[in-house]
């Protein structure tokens, strides 16, 4: 180490797990460390190979192209797009996945936020949309839009999550997907909106009653019912998403946003709040969002998304050039808070090393971790496991299947078996390079 | 905070007090910065929204039908997705299927659904999935017979209205848990 001090910009970094994993202070030092660390690329490297001698490209001598008044992602990145289960419409469920290996932050673009609809997406005039509050109230009353831009607002970052996210992993055997088909169901964004506790205290309502059934202006006109203490406590009836007006897929022109709860109960297109004392019981949650167990009963009201992380790259389908020092990174975020930490694996669980948190750790927020790791060109698999600051784990598969079961036969891609899937995603790193999805 | 609240009380009454008979009745309870914007409505004028229908069946509107009428509407506005029988085609199955639901799927009305009220709500809400909203309540109470019968659960007889939909004994109601009772 002596020697090493004298020379400290090639400074090898620590490893902290087996198969390569090295110290997230290796982050830290500008890529001055990892330069150093990548000695064994060795000959016919990218990184190691002699640079080309530099030419202008043909862009550097033309007059550039029309700024546009609305402005999407260069042609260069066509396919940085959602997965969508139904194109033509057809009258069934539509959905539309995240593709989160291709993204790097904590904030899904606007564009590229999941959206699930159950009877396709409704084309709302905000100018004749109302969303009224009733039942168990003083004075039950109606808001227009116009009406709730009045309201002090406030904005908070945080993700939303289908229950039914991740429903690919109840499978008895890997499914051969992406991280986009199998964790797309999950975004996050900054939302800016009217807290709904005080719509609530405006219409006088009875704070002995327990449940408000939440309703939406679709065609189905979802409906669920969420407790009466959510509503109350950091529940919001969002208008913004990432600064511009909510996303027609998200709920345009208001949803309603309950943090770290199930997404079909953030209801969107929401025009009505009736409280009540009891459930509704509907069929989303009568049916759809109740979890079939092993044992034939079922789970109701799960509401909550529990802690969760899965590393977005690399991931099934990418492929590693070559040998030497690469950036594995993910999402980890709980519903009942921040995330505490997360801890990355790269022999399948053997050994574990503590990953990096970017801030800002918010809670009920994605939180973006990252994990330098030196690969020797050998096999591996790499996980993650999250930590929140409630002291909840997200549970190693053989426990969680034990508890909630898996299929007999490997299911579509686009099933739901059951929902609240949280336990550990596995990707196999091949001596080719090539990433794939595994259990272990 | 007192003083706050006692100024804001005194506003509200002002308020209330130049503002007629309607706001003196029900003072707003003074949220701080709250701009007070709620427009107050009747129950008569929310009523066409108010289609929540409770596993007791607080909700029900007046009305009936049987399982033969519902044969009929259902072959007219149902079948060309759920099957002349329903039993399925590219929209779910109503009648029949597995015994029991697992991870392999199988959720059925007859095995799954706790309360034949679930039946009613999202019919009438969320069907026919080109026109929803476009069924009458007797459609409804006669396609809820229809489709409870051919799961054996009612008699090929029997009325479904706002007395009988709710008694209808779903055999899976009893099987559910709470995930987190501790959090409602």
């Amino acid at each position: 180490m002596t020697s090493h001090r004298t020379q400290p910009t090639v400074q090898e970094p620590e490893i902290v797990a087996g198969n390569g994993l090295l110290h997230r202070r290796a982050l830290l030092r500008r890529g001055l460390t990892l330069a150093g660390a990548m000695g064994a690329g060795g000959a016919g490297s990218l990184t190691g190979a002699a640079a080309e001698p530099l030419a202008d490209p043909p862009w550097t001598h033309e007059i550039g192209g029309i700024i546009p008044p609305y402005q999407v992602a260069s042609r260069f990145e066509k396919n940085v797009v959602r997965s969508t289960d139904n194109p033509r419409n057809e009258p069934r469920n539509s959905r539309a996945r995240t593709p989160h290996h291709l993204l790097k932050g904590i904030i899904t673009p606007n564009g590229l936020h999941f959206t699930i609809c159950h009877g396709g997406v409704p084309d709302i005039d905000p100018a004749q949309h109302k969303l009224v509050i009733h039942g168990l109230v003083k004075r039950p009353l109606v808001f227009t839009l116009d009406a709730l831009e009045r309201y002090p607002m406030v904005s908070r970052i945080g993700f939303v999550e289908c229950g039914g996210n991740s429903a690919p992993l109840f499978s008895n055997e890997p499914l051969q997907e992406s991280v986009q088909a199998i964790h797309g169901l999950a975004s996050c964004s900054e939302w800016t909106g009217v807290p709904l506790a005080a719509l609530l205290e405006e219409a006088g309502v009875d704070l002995k009653a327990k449940w408000m059934i939440a309703e939406g202006a679709d065609s189905p006109r979802l409906s669920r019912s969420v407790p009466l203490s959510k509503g109350l406590d950091d529940a919001m009836v969002a208008l913004y998403q990432n600064g511009e007006r909510i996303q027609p897929g998200q709920g345009y022109p208001m949803r309603l946003w309950l943090p770290g709860f199930e997404g079909n109960m953030n209801v969107k297109y929401l025009r009505r709040i009736k409280i009540a004392n009891e459930p509704q019981l509907s069929y989303y949650e009568a049916r759809t969002y109740s979890q079939i167990l092993p044992n034939g009963q079922a789970y109701r009201f799960y509401f909550l998304q529990e802690v969760k992380s899965f590393i977005s790259s690399p991931s099934h389908g990418q492929a590693l050039k070559e040998p030497g020092v690469h950036e594995i990174t993910g999402v980890a975020y709980s519903g009942t808070g921040r995330i505490a930490k997360v801890m990355v694996s790269a022999d399948g669980g053997q050994s574990w090393g503590l990953a990096a948190l970017q801030d800002p750790v918010l809670p009920k927020a994605f939180t973006r971790f990252r994990m330098p790791w030196r690969w020797n060109g050998g096999p591996a698999v790499l996980q993650s496991r999250a930590w929140d600051e409630g002291g909840n784990v997200q549970p190693l598969r053989e426990a969680f299947v034990a508890q909630r079961g898996q299929t007999s036969k490997p299911p579509s891609v686009l099933a739901f078996p059951s929902q609240h899937f949280n336990s550990i995603t596995s990707w196999a790193v091949g001596a080719n390079g090539e990433v794939k999805h595994v259990y272990a | 905070m007192f003083t706050h609240d006692r100024a804001a009380r005194a506003a509200m009454l002002l308020l209330s007090l130049t503002c007629g008979a309607a706001l003196a009745q029900a003072p707003t309870p003074a949220p701080g910065l709250s701009p007070g914007l709620g427009k107050p409505i009747s129950l008569e004028d929310l009523a066409p929204w108010d289609i929540s229908i409770m596993p007791d069946g607080t909700g029900l509107p007046p009305g009936g039908g049987t399982p033969a009428q519902g044969a009929a509407i259902f072959t007219e506005k149902c079948a060309l997705c759920h099957g002349d029988k329903g039993q399925g085609g590219i929209a779910g199955a109503l009648v029949g299927g597995p015994p029991r639901a697992s991870l392999d799927g199988g959720k059925t009305i007859a095995n799954f659904w706790p309360y034949a009220t679930v039946l009613f709500d999202f019919t009438r809400r969320a069907m026919p999935f080109n026109a929803p909203g476009s069924l009458s309540n007797t459609e409804v109470y006669a396609l809820s017979a229809f489709i409870l019968a051919g799961n054996k659960l009612i008699g090929e007889n029997e009325t479904m209205d706002a007395a009988s939909l709710p008694k209808v004994k779903m055999p899976n109601r009893d099987n559910f848990i709470v995930r987190f009772p501790e959090r409602i």
